[in-house]
Formats: structure tokens, sequence, C-alpha cells
């Protein structure tokens, strides 16, 4: 898209903002104009200060340095008063957060109204309120079920709900962080469309993103943030993913790539397997993982795809079917049963499942063989063998941190996974169970985590790769399996699928089936 | 406007200097309860320091009054390491003493040797099988131990007190609640002469040794640390959380247990309902202001008995009620707490309408 002869007025103006954690420079001097009908995505890596920048401008923050100035009715710029969410809503900012700040056993019309009108008027108010949202939702094609308890409604609707909000409150300037990290790739579309429709309509639009596609695909025009510091600012129509890239890491890129392989014999068989409740459960799922191969499962969050990671990872057990581990049956449910049967687990979580966030480095490296003979006698712990491993393994993993007793929680997350990696890879595992490995890691760490699952499968490991990332699934899977309400489909040579066909299974549409 | 912006970085000496500002704000915070009680500010604590610290006597009444708040500091600490919350170190405590005084006062006929090893073996097994109880719901059922442990306390003094009134009643004690008194070779030794310190006090100094090293140098240690601080990782890492919930219970249960023992065993020789004055919650507080550290909780166990016998000496010689010592180990635990917040946040003001900070 060009940018028109007379360019539309300014919506926001962020000048010269710098924000210091410590010794940390969140910010640099970050100079960003919006303008009315524009959509601006900003880019850049975990840690490049997009969401900083902006909390900021949405008063969670105040800036050390810079200002910040908003457009007022009349279409003059007035600065808007720092550190206060309040006066951002007022000035006509809306702010969809990345997590969602709804009230589950609230309806969708109650959190749109609450906190616009005084409780006790609220009755009142609602008729109108009514009134307002519907002219809302037909001109902006967002359309929900104004009376349906929050809890009840899909990830996609309560976003749905979120941007209603920030229109509701009369918005000029609309920010999304990571708008589409949880939605389906069908349903991100349907969000950008919606976006373009509003812009179309003269709202101001800035979204977060680290895919490089959707920014493409979507913005108007493309800011990409680097360690704090706004290194570009072109038009859409200017870049393309490689230029993209390599502005956000600050160097070329090269991805990994998969060579072709021939599969071994069986190593995971499953079939027939049903477990858990309610909506994260899987049920009689079945499938071969081959020794040399990476299996590809497809699938938007909460389809179970948690629950299979936490059945293989020992953590729960099957209500039926079974699970056989090169030939031999698993029965129990121990996560230290399999360890020692050679399963490598990467969990989804890793803050949570992956690390003890307030013991050290070496601790959570040795952590899965504290009761080895390597680490301990007689219950004692042998420091010099802890403190020797962590050496070796922060250097062969490149783990940056100050050193094995530094605390693994103040480590970013692709380093934390580096810890994982570290942990669960070289004990030379025969089967790799790696839950979304990628997720939330900058460009770098995500080629760090891919090139080591490349790595396994060519010393003859079977992978599993849980992914809903569709690019990250076709440049590394042997085959493609898709779950969807926790029934999984056959999985398919990845040569036999395309991008569009997955993306439909995620959403629940068997295409599988004309194919076939 | 106030803002709390956390910390990314504690310094040591921070961890460390917390507790004792809290200590010192405590001592601050009860000085006006003394200035309004009428008393000399000054001289009452000048008076309190004294008492506990100023003569033979009054380190030796230190020092045995230090003893029980060792072990149930201990059994707070190792517990809350675990993040398996025992308020139950007073019920535990009557365990031990009750099983001590039961093995103690000749139902086993040992030679002394060996009676005073089974006495303590005894009452740190009734306290640590007692606080299984709270564990094993928690394990199996998810009951808040909170409030289990809490309430067994309850449970406990009504069962001592009713072995007392009954089967446990000293028939020669002119119709008192108190138990038979011990044999002379169950009673631990004295360590001076007609001075009440006992040899608990050197059990209770192993014991706070012996955790240290447990938790800092063995896989026991390691396994509670990672399960207190994120379970979920724990799990996934193959350490069996269950187990380690139950083995952190035993030791915290014997430990308050072994507090038992002492005062019974070492200072009073028989069993009665008001055995302990609160040891088992001031425990928390010795904990707390140890920051679960067990060496730290050798320190904080000895200023809380110098509040305490202090303030028994002082009110003698001035007048104030020596319930002035709860309301210094209350308000150290609400100042301890407090202090932990600034230690983990850095607080801002705010000039409104600028919304400028200042540190």
């Amino acid at each position: 898209m060009t940018v028109p002869e007379e360019a539309p007025p300014i919506a926001l103006s962020l000048s010269g903002i710098t924000k210091r954690f410590g010794a940390l420079t969140a910010n640099e001097a970050v100079d960003l104009d919006l303008r009315r009908g524009e959509i601006v995505a900003l880019l850049g890596e975990n840690g490049a200060g997009k969401t900083t920048l902006m909390n900021i401008l949405f008063g969670h923050y105040v800036a050390d340095e810079g200002e910040v100035r908003v457009a007022g009715p009349d279409g003059t710029l007035v600065p808007l008063e720092p550190g206060s969410p309040h006066a951002a809503l007022e000035a006509g900012i809306g702010m969809v957060h990345q997590h969602f700040t709804l009230a589950e056993n609230l309806t969708a019309f109650e959190n749109i109204v609450l906190g616009t009108a005084p409780l006790l008027s609220a009755r009142l108010a609602s008729r109108a309120a009514r009134e307002k949202l519907q002219e809302l939702m037909r001109r902006s094609g967002l359309v929900v079920d104004l009376d349906a308890r929050i809890s009840r409604l899909s990830v996609g609707e309560k976003q749905r709900v979120e941007i209603l909000k920030a229109l509701y409150r009369d918005a000029r300037v609309l920010v999304l962080d990571e708008p589409t990290a949880v939605l389906t790739p069908l349903e991100s579309e349907t969000l950008f469309e919606t976006l373009k429709a509003l812009a179309a309509q003269g709202l101001a639009i800035v979204f977060i993103s680290h895919k490089l596609a959707e920014v493409l695909a979507a913005s108007d025009r493309i800011a990409v943030l680097r360690l704090g510091r706004k290194v570009a600012d072109l038009p859409a129509a200017d870049c393309d993913r490689q230029k993209l890239a390599e502005l956000m890491v600050g160097h070329e890129v090269t991805m990994s790539r998969r060579e072709p392989q021939a599969a071994g014999e069986v190593l995971l068989a499953l079939s027939a397997v049903t477990c858990g409740e309610g909506r994260d459960t899987v049920s009689d799922i079945g499938f071969a993982l081959r020794a040399g191969e990476i299996l590809g499962i497809a699938g938007v969050s909460g389809n179970g795809q948690a629950m299979l990671a936490r059945l293989l990872s020992g953590l729960e057990r099957q209500t039926s079917g079974d699970i056989r581990l090169a030939g031999r049956e698993i029965r129990a449910h121990d996560a230290a049963d399999m360890i020692r049967a050679g399963v490598a687990r990467i969990p989804e979580d890793r803050h949570r499942d992956g690390v003890v966030g307030a013991m050290s480095v070496a601790e959570n490296l040795v952590i899965e063989e504290i009761r080895s003979s390597r680490y301990q006698r007689f219950g004692f712990l042998d420091f010099r063998a802890i403190a020797d491993r962590a050496v070796e393994a922060i250097a062969s993993y490149d783990i940056r941190c100050p050193g094995g007793s530094a605390v693994a929680r103040l480590l970013s997350g692709g380093n934390i996974q580096k810890i994982v990696l570290a942990r669960t890879l070289d004990a030379s595992p025969s089967v790799v169970l790696a839950a979304q490995p990628s997720r939330g890691l900058d460009i770098g760490a995500t080629g760090d985590v891919h090139r080591r699952l490349l790595e396994a499968r060519g010393r003859g490991a079977g992978v599993i790769l849980i992914s809903e990332d569709l690019d990250e699934l076709f440049a590394l899977s042997d085959r493609i399996a898709v779950i969807h309400r926790g029934r999984l489909s056959p999985p398919r040579p990845a040569e036999e699928l395309d991008r569009a066909a997955v993306g439909l299974m995620m959403a629940g549409q068997h295409t599988e089936d004309a194919a076939a | 406007m106030i803002r709390f912006e956390p910390r990314e970085h504690v310094s040591p000496l921070r961890r460390v200097a917390a507790p004792v500002v809290a200590a010192i704000a405590a001592l601050a915070v009860a000085s006006l309860a003394i200035a309004a009680a009428g008393a000399p500010v000054l001289e009452a604590y000048g008076l309190m320091a004294k008492g506990a610290f100023g003569s033979a006597f009054a380190m030796s009444e230190l020092l045995a009054r230090a003893t029980p708040l060792i072990f149930t500091g201990l059994a707070a600490a190792v517990a809350f390491r675990a993040k398996l919350w025992n308020i139950g170190g007073e019920g535990q405590l009557y365990a031990g003493a009750l099983a001590a005084v039961a093995v103690g006062t000749g139902a086993l006929a040992l030679p002394g040797p060996l009676l005073i090893p089974t006495v303590i073996l005894a009452g740190a097994l009734a306290g640590g099988l007692l606080m299984l109880i709270p564990a094993l719901l928690k394990v199996r059922l998810g009951a808040d131990e909170v409030v289990t442990t809490l309430l067994l306390n309850f449970v406990v003094i009504l069962f001592v007190q009713m072995m007392l009134e009954g089967p446990m009643k000293d028939p020669m004690g002119m119709g008192w609640p108190q138990s038979e008194p011990m044999l002379d070779e169950a009673m631990l030794p004295k360590l001076m002469d007609r001075m009440r310190v006992h040899a608990g006090l050197i059990l209770a100094l192993v014991a706070a040794l012996g955790v240290h090293i447990l938790l800092k140098r063995t896989v026991w240690g390691f396994e509670t640390r990672a399960v207190g601080e994120n379970p979920e990782a724990a799990r996934h890492a193959g350490i069996p959380v269950t187990a380690t919930f139950l083995r952190v219970a035993l030791l915290s249960g014997g430990l308050a247990g072994l507090a038992g023992v002492g005062e019974v065993a070492g200072l009073k020789g028989y069993l009665t309902a008001d055995l302990s004055p609160g040891f088992g919650y001031a425990g928390i507080v010795v904990a707390m202001l140890a920051g679960l550290s067990p060496v730290g909780v050798v320190v904080a166990a000895l200023f809380i008995a110098g509040v305490f016998v202090g303030a028994d000496s002082m009110s003698r010689a001035i007048g104030v009620s020596n319930y002035l010592a709860d309301l210094v180990v209350a308000t150290s635990l609400i100042c301890v707490l407090v202090s932990g917040l600034f230690v983990r946040f850095k607080v801002r003001i705010v000039r409104p309408g600028t919304g400028r900070g200042t540190a």
C-alpha cells in the first residue's frame, strides 16, 4: 500500500521514548507516529521492547524520557499524562492485552460496560449501551452474543469482546499485543479483515507481533524494534521476510533444513488412547513414531495436545488404550520412569514445568538425574560433578548466563529453553517429545531449538513436535497429524499436505476425508 | 501515589538486614505500648536486656527458653521450605511431650543410656506421625494443611487434657491434672548446676546443623527445595513430589515433637496441659525472622526467647504486663512480612499530576 498524496492526520505520536529497568534499557529514544486509518505492525524479538513501549503508551509504565501525544477530538496533538491508564482511556487509546482482562463470570455485555457507568445507574444506562453496541457490531463486523458468559466463549470470541470493549469507550487508537498468539490461522485471518475494516473507518491501529507472515499480510507500515531501538520504519510493501528477519536479529539468518532420511523401526506406538475429561482431553488417539523421523502434531491450543504431552511426559495415565515404548507397554504414570525409558520431554510451559526458577542453572541442568550416581554419593550431592556438568552444558548449548550458580529465573526464555534442551537431549534419548518448543522464543533461539531437534532426528531418535506454528511444522516434520477436540487425524507425509489444508483441519474441517 | 516495582536482583545484605530491621521496628512499636502503660521506655528496655542477658541465671533462662523455640522454629522452617504450611507445631510439641512422658515414666524398663534415646525417639516419632495426618490429607485429598494442622492443635491439647485427667493422671498429684513424674534416668542432664538450661539445647543445636546440612548438601534437600519452589517442574523432572511432602512432614513434626521432649524431659519432669506458652506458634515467627534458614533459626530463637525472658523480668521490676512479650513477637512477625515486601520490591513515590517517579 502506498502512502496517499495527502497523508491523513496524525492520531498518536511517541517521541524520544526511553525506559530503563535498572541496567537494562528497554526502550531507547523511540519515535513512532501513527496516522488515522493506518495499521502499523510493531515487530521485534522477545525483549526488543515492544510490549514495554505499548505499556508506556497505555500508562502502565512511565517513560524516563520522551513524550506521548494524542490527537484530541479537534485533531490537535496534546501531551498524554504519563502513568495513568485512565488518562489513556480518556484520550481514546484502547488496548487489547495478550492475556485477556475479562471477568469470566460476567456476560460479554457486562464486561464491555463494566467501568464505564457508575454502578447505580448501570441498569438505567443499559438500553442506551445496548443500542450503541449493536451499532458498533454492525459497523465493525465484530459479532458476539452479548448475553453469553465469558467463560463460555471461545478465545476468538473473547478477543472480539476485548476489541468491542475498546471501541465502546470510543477508542481512536487501538493497540493489540500479540493478537494472534492464541488464534487459529482462520481466526487470525478474520481478525485482520476486521482490523482492516476498522482502519478504513478511521481507526488507527498498532499491533505487536513477531510473526513475519502476518506482519507482511496485515499491516500498512512496519516498525522494527531491536534491543529497544527502532531500527526500521518501512511501508509493508517494501519488505519481505528475509529482510524483516535480518532487521529483527541484526544479522543474516539461515534457517535449518531437513534432509531426507529414511525412518527406522517403530519406537513409540499409541493405540486407542483416551485420557482426561472436559476441554483438554485426548480420545481414541493412535499413531506410531519411527526412529529418525519428526512427527508434527498441529493444533490450536486447548484441543488436547497439552494432555497428550502430559501423558507422554509421565504426568498422567490413560483411562484406556495402550502406549508402547520400543514394544514394551507403559503402565505407570511417573515422570522418572519416562526419563529412564529414554524419553526426553520438552514441556510447553517452560517456566512452570521446565525449570525451578528459584534454583540455579546448574541445579536445573541436573534435576532429572539428581539421584544418579553421577551427581550424588550416599545421598550427599557431588557439587564438583554438578558444577562441571553446568560448565560443559553452558558451553555446548551456549546458555547465556553469568554462570552455573546464577538463578534460572533471571534468564531469558530462550536461555531457559536451552537449559531444558541440554538436560533432556544430552542423555541421547530415543524419543523426544517437544511441546510448543519455540513458543515465545526469538528467531535465534528458535533456530537453536530446530537445529537440536533435527540433530536428534539425525541421530535416529523419534521426535514428536507439538506446535501450532505452521511454518515450524512444515519446516521440520516428516509427517503431520492434526489434533482437534481431542481427536488426532492419521499422520500424513508433509509433502502431501499444504498449509491451507492443515489450517482448515486445525479449525475442525476434515478435508482429509475428501483428499484421502 | 506509591508504586511497588519488583527488584531484579536482591542483595544478600538486604536479605540479612531485613529481619534485623524488623526486630528493631517491633521493639519500637512495642515502646508505644510501654509508654501508654506509663512506664519509662528506655528503663523498661534496659530492664528487659538485663533480664535476658544480665547474669548467668538470666543467660540460663534465655537458653532454656530458646531451646524449644529452636526446635519449633526448625519445624516451621523445614516445612515452609517445601511450602508445606505446618501451623501445627504446638500440637506436635504436645504429642512429643505426651510420648516422652508415656515412655519415660516407667512404661519401659530400660537402663539410663538406652532410656534417654528412646524417650527422644518416641517424642520425635509422635510429632512426626501427627504431622503425617494433615500431610496425607493434603496429598491425597487436597485438604488445606493450614486449616488441618491448626485445628489439630486443639484436638491434641484436648486429648492431652483427657489423658491427664484420666489414664495418665498422677495418683500422687493431689488431684492436679498432671502426669506422673519422669524417671530420673529418663531426664535429660542439666548443663550447669542449679540452672535450668539442659542438654536439650545441645540437641537443638545439633538439629539445626543437621537440618542445615540436609537442606544444603543432600539429594533429599535438593528435592525438598525443588518441590517447595516449583512442584510442577519438580514432578515433571521425575522428583517424587508426594514422597517429598511426606518426608518433610515427618521431619517437621518430629522436630516440633522434640521441643515437647525437651520441655518435659529437660525442664518440668512431668506433663501438664499448660506445658507450652505457645512455643509452636512462636516457632513460626522464629522461622520467618530467620528467613527459613536453619542457622538463622538459632539466632531468631535467641531473640524471641530474650524478649520473653526479658519481659518477664521487666514486668516484675516495673509492673508492665509481660503480655508485652507477645506484642513484640506478634509485631515482629508483621514487621518481617512487611520487610519481605521491601526486600523484593522497590518503593517509588509518584507525585500526582506529573506521574514522574522519584526513588
